[in-house]
């Protein structure tokens, strides 16, 4: 098998599993519960924080655990809109979020907010100045990807965070959740107020998150219910997934050392190989996130490609996974300003720092025979 | 340019003569524990100063950090440009278009010149560098009674330090200074910021806590190690000292009538933090009371519970009313936590009512058919520590887990 579809979720570390399975079993108690108990889930949960806080290097108390990428988003976004909507009512973005972003957004504006979406350049990637002249009066909220979950494409974070630090009353949000652990990002450094994580996407389990929300900040809670994660979260903690993520995360930050490199070897080297490829047009930035390579097949369905290559035990995808049952073209790649026969046939190629050179090698073969043997019964 | 220095002033340091270099040195070994997460900075001293050279970390953090070392007047972040008039009246400009972003505001400059082999007296300085600034920025005036910014460059020997704000610092003197205190801490929301106070002064402190399980639950234990791993953000390490107590509040509760059991209790609780300090060195103890906050606060009541030790105790928190003890729990971080609801040992075995106008010979007497010594002698013996420091707050027990 090789998987190449780790920016729709990677496989779970074994020992991320076995941290789960134990934590479920011996840590089963609530961890409001005022018995011995709770007690010590309560404190295993707390270290768990302190020890994301220290990987993240942010304070414990900034963090709250969330179910992922999407309920990040939406807190961080929403939360902040109606938190601060007395104050403004405008919220500046881009072109290239995830659905999460994108559709709470497009809600916001039903209900009366401004959102201006900053077109990226054919890239996929927005400039500080563009954001710069989208601010107005009104402005309460810059929420940015990192990194675009279908290109690759790395935002200016630093330089907008600079440039928001001179408008102290403008909140600046993160989607990290592609950018974990394989382009680093210093929170405090980059002057980010909320920042959006999900432990599925570097190693952990689905249903696990993170939001960092820069202490003094206080946004308007999306659920109704306990006291549980500083009010923003009621319910019971899922404290297997939460200790699992905290593992996952110091594991796959331990990884990343050499991994980066080892992943932009394999990044770079297929691309080469594949571009060479009639017919194939490289969309990814050269610039780009180590794990992310998108190309097109113009005209060649990809839903076809992906069978095809499925069948042969290789995994890879269209676009974002969260949009990908939608046969329509890619919103993101539409917005980078690619005509529709590319955005309609976008693959996406995401790697791990498990993947290896002998899985590059096999892939681009099978791919090279897969792609001529379709355009024997494809008509272009 | 950005600012690439924090400057740190110490006001009341330079006052003390002799010991003057003790205490910086001091100072700066506390400031380099604080900063240890920032492996890049570089912290040096010079004269009746300090320096924290930022090599690129983060400026707010760094200053948010050096906020909570005692012993700190005040913090400017600063730019340091070299000796000649050009480069100081470049960097002037810069930190003046940093500070008004706008463009707009009146600002006055400061020069001091502790380098007299600097050619231009500070006089004449502040007239180039404000020429500068005003050639240069359209809408800005000078006021030299009310600036919005006030431009303060210090001439030094090796180079000079431009700065546009400063922070206050957290005053006081650096911990490690004063000697050494134990501090009685019930898990209130008083107790905690008495600990603080007293560390302002420069006090090394270690912390004693009565324990009575089963009536105490182990949680009221976890948000005392909360509270004081709160504390080591100001005092460094400090140990933690667990008194099982029981079996001594349950003997009280038998032999001593409803009225003067908080009494003697106190007084038990006196006598084994003094013993406690004597153990370990310190030579005072500390507490959060406050006069006439409760029945064992009052004047009559200290008078009768303090005759058991000849040990100072101080009593930061004595005038103070609660709303301001409050505040300043809010401000340190350890509100939050005491507002935990866990029974202490203060509350538990509460009676109905407690003199207010204790008598000392009464207490005595009524402690006569206790043996005194044995009991606090059995407590002392079987106190657990346990140290605790600043970024030391993972728990060994799971680190399988993680």
């Amino acid at each position: 098998m090789i998987y190449f579809d780790n920016s729709a979720t990677t496989v779970p570390y074994d020992e991320v599993i076995d941290t789960f399975s134990e934590v479920s079993r011996s840590y089963f108690a609530n961890p409001s519960s005022l018995h011995p108990l709770g007690k010590e889930a309560e404190r295993l949960k707390e270290q768990a924080r302190r020890r994301v806080g220290s990987l993240l290097k942010v304070k414990p108390e900034e963090l709250v655990f969330t179910s992922g990428g999407t309920e990040g988003n939406n807190l961080a976004i929403k939360g902040t809109a109606y938190r601060l909507q007395t104050r403004g009512k405008h919220i500046i973005t881009t072109g290239i979020e995830h659905t999460s972003t994108f559709e709470a957004c497009q809600q916001l504006e039903k209900e009366g907010f401004t959102v201006t979406y900053i077109t990226p350049d054919d890239t996929g990637r927005i400039t500080k100045d563009q954001v710069e002249q989208a601010l107005t009066e009104d402005t309460i909220l810059v929420s940015m990807i990192h990194v675009s979950n279908e290109l690759g494409s790395v935002q200016p974070v630093q330089d907008t965070g600079e440039l928001l630090a001179n408008y102290p009353k403008i909140l600046f949000h993160v989607d990290h959740v592609q950018g974990m652990t394989k382009v680093p990002l210093d929170f405090k450094k980059a002057g980010i107020d909320l920042c959006t994580i999900s432990a599925h996407k570097f190693h952990g389990l689905k249903g696990t998150g993170v939001l960092y929300i820069r202490s003094g900040i206080t946004l308007t809670s999306q659920f109704s219910g306990g006291e549980q994660e500083g009010g923003y979260r009621g319910g019971t903690e899922n404290l297997a997934g939460i200790v699992a993520m905290a593992k996952a995360l110091r594991l796959s930050i331990e990884a990343s050392n050499s991994g980066i490199d080892h992943i932009k070897q394999i990044s770079s080297w297929i691309e080469k190989e594949v571009s060479a490829i009639d017919g194939v047009v490289l969309n990814s930035p050269r610039d780009r996130a180590p794990h992310i390579l998108n190309f097109s097949i113009p005209n060649m369905k990809p839903e076809v490609v992906i069978q095809a290559l499925g069948e042969k035990g290789i995994f890879v995808s269209t676009k974002s996974a969260c949009s990908s049952k939608q046969f329509t073209p890619s919103r993101v790649l539409l917005s980078a300003g690619f005509d529709e026969p590319v955005a309609a046939s976008a693959i996406r190629l995401s790697f791990s720092f498990e993947n290896t050179m002998e899985e590059a090698a096999l892939f681009t073969e099978i791919f090279k025979e897969t792609v001529t043997s379709m355009k024997k019964v494809v008509k272009f | 340019m950005h600012y690439d220095h924090i400057l740190i002033r110490y006001a009341e340091l330079s006052l003390k003569g002799k010991n003057r270099k003790q205490f910086e040195k001091k100072l700066e070994a506390n400031i380099r524990d604080v900063l240890k997460e920032f492996p890049a900075i570089k912290v040096r001293r010079s004269f009746g100063r300090m320096f924290v050279k930022l090599n690129g970390e983060n400026g707010h953090a760094v200053t948010d950090h050096l906020k909570d070392v005692f012993g700190i007047h005040s913090l400017s972040p600063s730019l340091k440009v070299q000796l000649n008039k050009e480069d100081i009246c470049e960097g002037a400009l810069w930190a003046a278009e940093d500070s008004l972003p706008e463009g707009r505001g009146t600002f006055k400059v400061s020069v001091r010149r502790t380098n007299k082999d600097f050619p231009l007296r500070s006089q004449e300085m502040n007239k180039v560098i404000g020429g500068h600034v005003l050639r240069n920025m359209e809408n800005i005036s000078v006021d030299v009674h009310n600036p919005d910014v006030e431009l303060k460059v210090e001439i030094r020997d090796d180079a000079a330090y431009i700065s546009a704000k400063v922070i206050n610092g957290a005053g006081g003197l650096p911990v490690g200074t004063s000697g050494k205190v134990m501090l009685m801490l019930s898990g209130g929301i008083d107790s905690p910021v008495a600990g603080y106070l007293a560390l302002k002064r420069g006090v090394t402190l270690e912390a004693v806590h009565f324990h009575s399980p089963p009536f105490t639950n182990e949680r009221a234990k976890q948000k005392v190690e909360d509270l004081v791993q709160v504390l080591t953000r100001f005092g460094g390490k400090i140990n933690l000292h667990i008194v099982p107590f029981t079996d001594i509040q349950t003997t009280i509760h038998k032999q001593v009538p409803d009225n003067y059991e908080m009494t003697v209790m106190r007084r038990f609780m006196l006598r084994i933090s003094e013993k406690l300090a004597e153990n370990r060195e310190a030579k005072g103890l500390v507490n959060g009371e406050s006069l006439g906050q409760v029945a064992s606060q009052t004047l009559d009541s200290m008078y009768t519970i303090n005759e058991v030790t000849a040990m100072p105790v101080l009593r930061p928190l004595i005038t103070m009313d609660k709303m301001e003890v409050i505040d300043y729990a809010r401000r340190i971080g350890t509100y939050d936590i005491s507002i935990l609801p866990f029974e202490d040992c203060c509350t538990i075995f509460l009676p109905a009512e407690s003199k207010t106008k204790p008598n000392k010979l009464k207490a005595s007497r009524y402690e006569s058919f206790l043996d005194i010594d044995q009991m606090v002698n059995e407590a002392v013996e079987n106190t657990a520590v346990k140290e605790f420091s600043r970024n030391m707050e993972l728990d060994e027990d799971f680190d399988n887990l993680f």
